[in-house]
């Protein structure tokens, strides 16, 4: 694992491990860079799935909700009117659409970044607690087929790694 | 969100969002150490003492109310709903700034709201919880509130769906939820900052738990910016939606005075309104005691004088539509609530609301009072005052004189109306305290972003500002 001083130096070594074949590879960052994901090659993630999966099911579930009661389980005659009034159920729909919705974003981002994950082998370099406040780390992970550890140590010193070091599994 | 940072010899005229000769490291230690201090100081005592008190004048007001009803409030024949609906939408007011700096403001990516959004939200948490204890206390059982929720029950009852009360239930508790997840998300990572910052390894293991184990992984990164843009675009129309619906309550009634259809965007933008005003008013004092002025600059100050301006003048036009629709619309009983609002009995409130939401707040024209502190803080002051005077002509002024002259009769409120309202207040600013103590009130890691290094230099610019031809050259930030 080794590690930056500034954004831009990250991110060109980001590129250039991508560059040369690494594919298991991460990069950790105090702020969010978006030109970092893009460098080791992460482009897409799948959280407006979950974001929209939960609407439509908020949705449904609201619908279904009015529509059970008020008009199966529990019909009231108000003067003729009819029993299915969708205007007047709009604003309960939209609401718990909204709410599941909610839950899909944060629960999604939670579970597809598997947290909370206490413990981490990063966590054992000591530097690496600077990397929520101002260092940048670039981790190759010897699943990687390309990896051996003397190769991948020469590799990050040579990008300009201000300090590298192994971080045990 | 990174702007993207222009810089073509355009020199930015407005003082900067953030104060210059900040590094990532003197940043976090400027929020961090807020919270991580050991001491507390006497001023922090000092203010949570007295809100302390007020609060637990709110606790003792709920325990007597409990113990001997409703009864104890001025609300009598016909005025059914006063002090205890009119605290209710004056907190849910004052809750939707949060939303609409922290949701709104980072869709039109607005960076300035970065410094300011995370203490927005608390106030909306805050203020939303305030808000909710009047509705539910109101009930008049309040242990059996849980009714208000749809579940099966021995009864063999529902909930009536197409009554805006329950619109109500369904819309504050969403909104509460949604505020809470996202103020939540948007500290995960602050809290892993805090994790490693802090020297006691009880407030690691506290801090550690609740930042879930965030290690700023780029990938992590790329999910959680989705997850807070999507729930961003989330609460923008869901904050929309919870003033129009509190307006429902009153609009879908036929009580002149209340049965208006300009009622949801009035509502809103007077949320707006009364919200921006409280962020003022917290906001002044906060950022001169923790010496945060380069984080809370006079830019931003000015954005809120601005944004308060718009709203006032939205709500301005509300109350000439009422004028208007009450003319307009030919009905006696429209027409006489509306004088009977200026003239009659209770007419020195419409004025004073006049004064207050519309004529005071046009000092903030001039450029030279939206840049002196205390003009602002005086100015949000009249803003708090008049929103509250907005819900009582509203409420109780539509109330007690309705069609039938032998129903009239005038409210007067009792002192516990008066100590449950100054009681949330003393809530409210308790729930501030412990926050401004312990949690960091500055989102860390969207400061970092505004930083002019937080950029990533591409391809010649990098090479050049090696070879020194473009050092010293300092970024200016887009609005």
């Amino acid at each position: 694992m080794a590690r930056f001083d500034t954004p831009t130096e990250v991110v060109r070594a980001a590129r250039a491990t991508h560059d040369a074949g690494y594919r298991k590879v991460n990069a950790y960052s105090p702020f969010p860079i978006e030109e970092l994901s893009e460098a080791i090659g992460f482009h897409k993630d799948h959280v407006s799935k979950t974001v929209l999966l939960g609407g439509l099911t908020g949705a449904a579930a609201g619908f279904a909700l009015q529509y059970f009661t008020s008009v199966i389980d529990y019909p009231i005659n108000v003067g003729g009117r009819p029993l299915l009034s969708l205007p007047s159920f709009v604003p309960i729909i939209f609401e718990t659409a909204i709410l599941l919705a909610a839950f899909g974003a944060a629960l999604g981002m939670i579970i597809m970044n598997r947290l909370p994950q206490p413990y981490h082998p990063v966590f054992n370099v000591p530097s690496f607690k600077r990397a929520s406040r101002d260092a940048f780390f670039i981790c190759i992970k010897s699943e990687d087929p390309m990896f051996d550890q003397a190769g991948a140590r020469n590799f990050l010193t040579g990008l300009g790694a201000k300090e590298v070091t192994d971080v045990e599994a | 969100m990174a702007d993207k940072i222009e810089n073509n010899g355009y020199v930015d005229p407005r003082p900067p969002v953030i104060g210059p000769g900040y590094t990532f490291e003197t940043l976090t230690s400027k929020i961090a150490d807020v919270v991580l201090m050991r001491r507390f100081q006497k001023g922090w005592i000092f203010g949570f003492g007295i809100a302390f008190l007020l609060a637990l004048v709110l606790f003792n007001t709920i325990a007597y109310l409990v113990l001997k009803g409703v009864g104890i409030w001025g609300n009598s024949v016909p005025v059914g709903w006063a002090f205890d609906i009119i605290n209710f939408v004056w907190w849910i007011g004052i809750g939707h700034a949060g939303t609409l700096i922290s949701a709104i403001l980072l869709l039109l990516r607005q960076s300035w709201r970065n410094s300011i959004n995370r203490f927005a939200e608390a106030m909306t948490l805050f203020a939303v919880a305030c808000a909710g204890l009047f509705p539910a206390l109101h009930t008049g059982r309040p242990w059996v509130d849980y009714w208000l929720f749809p579940y099966p029950n021995t009864m063999g009852m529902w909930p009536n769906f197409r009554s805006p009360l329950m619109w109500d239930v369904f819309a504050v508790s969403t909104y509460a939820t949604v505020s809470a997840i996202f103020w939540f998300i948007g500290l995960i990572p602050d809290f892993g900052t805090m994790r490693d910052t802090a020297k006691q390894p009880w407030q690691r293991a506290i801090f550690g738990i609740l930042s879930m184990g965030w290690r700023g992984d780029a990938k992590h990164w790329h999910r959680y910016e989705s997850a807070y843009l999507l729930l961003a675009g989330l609460s923008t129309p869901l904050v929309l939606s919870v003033h129009s619906i509190v307006s429902f309550d009153f609009s879908v009634g036929i009580i002149p005075g209340w049965h208006a259809t300009i009622f949801p965007p009035y509502f809103v933008a007077g949320a707006v309104y009364a919200g921006f005003a409280m962020v003022l008013t917290i906001g002044i004092p906060v950022r001169k005691f923790y010496n945060l002025e380069d984080f809370i600059t006079i830019r931003h100050i000015r954005n809120m004088c601005k944004v308060m301006l718009a709203t006032g003048l939205i709500v301005g036009y509300g109350y000439l539509m009422e004028l208007f629709f009450a003319w307009y619309s030919g009905n006696t009983y429209e027409q006489f609530m509306m004088k009977n609002r200026m003239f009659g009995p209770y007419g020195y409130m419409y004025w004073l609301l006049i004064l207050c939401n519309i004529l005071v707040p046009q000092l903030l024209w001039v450029k030279k009072y939206r840049d002196n502190l205390l003009v602002v803080f005086v100015v949000s002051m009249f803003i708090n005052v008049g929103m509250w005077l907005e819900r009582f002509v509203i409420i109780v002024m539509s109330l007690h004189r309705d069609f039938l002259p032998s129903s009239w009769r005038m409210y007067s409120p009792s002192l516990f109306d008066f100590s449950m309202f100054f009681g949330t207040i003393g809530l409210f600013l308790t729930l501030m305290f412990l926050f401004l103590r312990f949690v960091p009130i500055i989102p860390m890691f969207e400061m970092k972003v505004m930083l002019p290094q937080a950029k990533v230099e591409e391809g010649d610019e990098a090479a050049q500002k090696e070879k020194g031809t473009l050092g010293g050259a300092v970024p200016q930030f887009g609005d």
